[in-house]
């Protein structure tokens, strides 16, 4: 009955109008953003604040490794002062205002300690005035800083023994040193003292045939064989054997007939230009006119004299440079021959995983070796280095792809790209890929830490040799450090610790990636 | 039976690999132009025992002459410059003994300690002590071991005095490795070698635990009555250990290469110096031997870390599809 109720109904059609005619129905649009993978990673990534912490602190060493040769205007990585080897830590700035800086602690008896001391008079001292010891200890050009503790013992002769603990700036310690230049060069400086008013040329001293050393202007003072310095009172010539800070040491200077000091000598050379000059300079001025700059060294010098701040910034860049392009390659690599052998299977990924079995079964040490010994003196070091990681580096990513593609290549929507015409390339690339891309970017990430450690590792070994003139890696700079490091702690010590810095933080920032990129962790800890 | 033709198997499988492994180092170390002794009677004598041993025939038959020789007489070749013409075999065999003494005591060490850490920190979680001993282990794994070694050299010879700063000679020590004196002087890099492993055992016990712990049997052993104590002790710990022993056996025999550049440190006369001998001095027949030497253990341990999870846990039926 209802049927035929429903048949009967007739309704005019110009009684039907639309809902709402006037504005069109749209879909209601999200209030938030869609979060992707990658979106949804940074977001994970963010919250581990270990992470974020490694990863500004990375930022901050490639930061300084770039910007720090800018900062150096008067030399850069490769300008060597033998003079200065592995001096430690000299800072202008803080010299200038007033911190001890450059300088090392030691121990000296009283005759090293009176040398030492020597030094600082004589640059006070040159016009004649009586300048003691204790007067010089203000002077500029003072090596010794601070006597610090002086301790008494009884020698084998049963002598009494004074050791002092003092602290000395190893950049003054140089002292004063006979140099041999040309006539242009004597005037030159000359301009350049009455231009600056520091001085350079300092008098000449009387032959002493006690100081070996035909170079070393120091001991400018009367003193015997062996060094002690001497006092003459009257006829009567006494040692002086024990340091007192009211002491005035006598002059040994070389002067003319009217008793004034003489300030270079004539040694050879005919005419004008080539006329040679013996002359005695203070060194830390005389460097300062040859370069522009006082000696200011962040980090110290290292073994052969060259700016370390600089040597390991270039060492930075290096290591970083390697381990970065070693990350890409085998990233490429290990992405190609993982979704190759993942995506086949059968024969082609058993041949391929035997082969990539055997390499990787060669311990890396011994491929880097053999490539050394073949290859570094055709094509040089660094690429050698490369191609040792190129040729097993990749295996690991190359296994963690295949396993994703045998997890991916059987599921439905990879079926139904199938079946919709897609080719091999297209399923392999845009869609199976993508799943795996977040465990190679962690292995890429983690490769970094792992190849500058064993770069560092190889060449501290001595199996690669990165160093030279212009470059150096930071293994390198720890193997030039490894066998005087106890002397000279701060050529260990700046490399060292940069290099554990990066490990640690590469290693942080590697694990806060393999979190982020774990979509089973989504939605944790909220 | 299936585990049997597995463990076959995988040994088939390795001298598989060590044999191409060899064969390729082989023809690359025996291309390398070979240096003389600058001494004239030495250099004939060298250049006799050459010929006799036919390293001036093909590539081909010289490798078929090392084969013969490894095989018939156990002849892997004769050390020319480190130590001369002793057999490269018995040069290895005499450096393995310290290499093996100074890893065998920094596990002695580590492992207790590196154990008793992990699970310190598995059961206190999300604590304060968790959180130090985990920053710490981060801190420990990534700072390289010849870092620790120098901080050792530093604080333990310079500033107290405890430790010599290098191993002992032999002659020095009473001609035994086994003395007093040398022990004393091999804690430098027992300790340099120990922070990293203690550092990688804690960390990777600590994660085993703390998934064990809060699985579903745990929560059965709490309700039946177990205090917690004695639920971890009996079900957590056993479950948890399954894969952290495989890696000590791993470990022992990984840092059996990787203690290399400690060796070189602290002059240990170990395998690790001797490679690098070999190298500066182009000793080929012990490079030769030394790279297999390396090759095999690693060859070894992975095969070993394998079949110990069957040993150790009898639900893991190795070689399943």
């Amino acid at each position: 009955m209802s049927t035929e109720n429903i048949k009967d109904i007739k309704i005019d059609p110009s009684k039907f109008s639309f809902v709402n005619e006037a504005d069109k129905l749209h879909d209601k649009k999200f209030e938030d953003k869609p979060i992707g993978y990658f979106k949804d990673a940074w977001i994970r990534f963010r919250k581990s604040k270990a992470s974020v912490v490694a990863a500004i602190i990375i930022l901050a060493v490639i930061a300084f490794s770039i910007i720090a040769p800018f900062c150096i205007k008067s030399h850069d990585q490769s300008f060597m002062v033998t003079t200065y080897a592995k001096n430690s830590p000299r800072i202008v700035v803080l010299r200038n205002l007033g911190f001890k800086t450059g300088y090392t602690s030691r121990d000296f008896s009283d005759r090293s300690l009176m040398k030492a001391l020597a030094i600082g008079v004589g640059a006070e001292e040159y016009k004649g005035q009586d300048v003691s010891f204790a007067d010089a200890m203000d002077s500029e050009y003072m090596p010794i800083l601070e006597i610090k503790k002086i301790t008494q013992s009884v020698g084998p002769d049963k002598k009494p023994i004074n050791t002092y603990t003092a602290d000395i700036e190893t950049y003054l310690e140089v002292g004063f040193l006979y140099k041999s230049i040309e006539q242009q060069e004597l005037e030159s400086i000359l301009a350049w003292e009455q231009e600056t008013g520091k001085k350079i040329l300092y008098p000449l001293v009387e032959n002493n045939e006690y100081n070996m050393d035909p170079t070393d202007g120091n001991c400018w003072y009367k003193s015997d064989a062996k060094g002690n310095p001497l006092k003459e009172k009257g006829d009567k010539v006494t040692k002086i054997k024990e340091y007192d800070p009211s002491l005035i040491l006598a002059d040994n200077y070389k002067r003319d007939r009217d008793g004034n000091p003489v300030y270079y000598e004539y040694t050879g050379g005919g005419s004008v230009d080539t006329a040679q000059y013996k002359i005695r300079v203070l060194y830390i001025n005389y460097y300062e006119y040859l370069y522009g700059a006082e000696p200011n060294y962040v980090f110290g010098t290292d073994a052969q004299g060259r700016d370390l701040m600089l040597r390991l910034a270039g060492g930075i860049r290096l290591s970083l440079l390697i381990a970065i392009v070693v990350s890409v390659v085998n990233f490429i690599i290990g992405a190609f021959y993982g979704s190759t052998e993942g995506y086949y299977g059968g024969v082609i990924d058993l041949i391929m995983e035997r082969i990539s079995d055997i390499l990787s079964n060669v311990p890396f040490i011994v491929v880097a070796t053999l490539f050394q010994i073949h290859l570094a003196k055709k094509v040089g070091p660094i690429p050698c280095l490369l191609f040792a990681y190129f040729t097993t580096g990749w295996i690991g990513t190359a296994y963690r792809v295949r396993t994703q593609f045998y997890r991916f290549k059987n599921q439905e929507y990879v079926m139904a790209a199938r079946t919709l015409g897609a080719k091999d390339k297209r399923i392999i690339w845009k869609h199976i890929f993508p799943n795996s891309l977040g465990t190679i970017i962690t292995s890429a990430a983690l490769t970094i830490p792992s190849v500058i450690n064993s770069e560092s590792m190889l060449s501290y070994l001595g199996i690669v040799k990165l160093g030279s003139a212009a470059r150096t890696s930071l293994g390198t700079l720890l193997s030039d450090a490894a066998a005087i490091w106890t002397n000279y702690p701060h050529l260990l010590f700046f490399p060292a610790v940069t290099l554990s810095l990066l490990m640690i933080c590469f290693n942080l920032f590697g694990n806060g990636l393999r979190d982020a990129f774990n979509p089973a962790l989504r939605g944790v800890d909220e | 039976m299936r585990m049997f033709k597995y463990v076959l198997k995988r040994i088939a499988l390795m001298f598989f690999v060590l044999f191409v492994i060899t064969t390729i180092c082989f023809i690359l170390i025996r291309i390398l132009p070979r240096d003389l002794p600058l001494e004239n009677s030495q250099k004939e004598v060298i250049l006799a025992r050459w010929e006799a041993l036919g390293y001036n025939k093909p590539l081909l038959v010289q490798y078929g002459i090392y084969w013969k020789n490894i095989i018939t007489k156990w002849d892997f070749g004769t050390s020319w410059y480190i130590s001369y013409r002793k057999p490269a075999w018995d040069l290895l065999v005499s450096r393995l003994t310290p290499t093996v003494l100074i890893n065998v005591y920094s596990l002695l060490f580590s492992i207790p300690l590196g154990l008793a850490l992990g699970v310190y920190a598995a059961i206190k979680k999300n604590k304060w002590q968790d959180n130090v001993i985990s920053t710490l282990v981060i801190v420990f794994i990534s700072v390289p071991s010849y870092v620790y070694a120098f901080l050792v050299q530093y604080l333990f010879f310079f500033k107290l005095g405890w430790l010599p700063l290098q191993l002992h000679s032999l002659a020095d020590a009473g001609n035994s490795y086994f003395t007093w004196k040398m022990f004393h002087s091999m804690i430098g890099p027992i300790i340099a070698m120990s922070f990293g492993e203690i550092a990688g055992l804690c960390r990777f016990s600590r994660a085993e635990l703390t998934e064990t712990l809060t699985s579903d049997y745990m929560l059965l052993a709490r309700t039946k009555g177990l205090t917690r104590a004695q639920a971890t002790a009996r079900h957590a710990f056993k479950n948890a250990m399954v894969p952290v022993l495989p890696s000590i056996i791993g470990s022992f025999l990984a840092i059996m290469s990787g203690s290399m550049i400690i060796e070189q440190i602290f002059s240990v006369p170990g395998v690790g110096p001797l490679y690098l001998r070999s190298i500066a001095t182009l000793d080929y027949d012990v490079f030769m031997l030394d790279c297999l030497f390396y090759t095999f253990i690693g060859l070894v341990g992975g095969i070993v870390i394998d079949l110990s999870y069957g040993f150790i846990d009898p639900r893991i039926r190795m070689g399943e599809k």
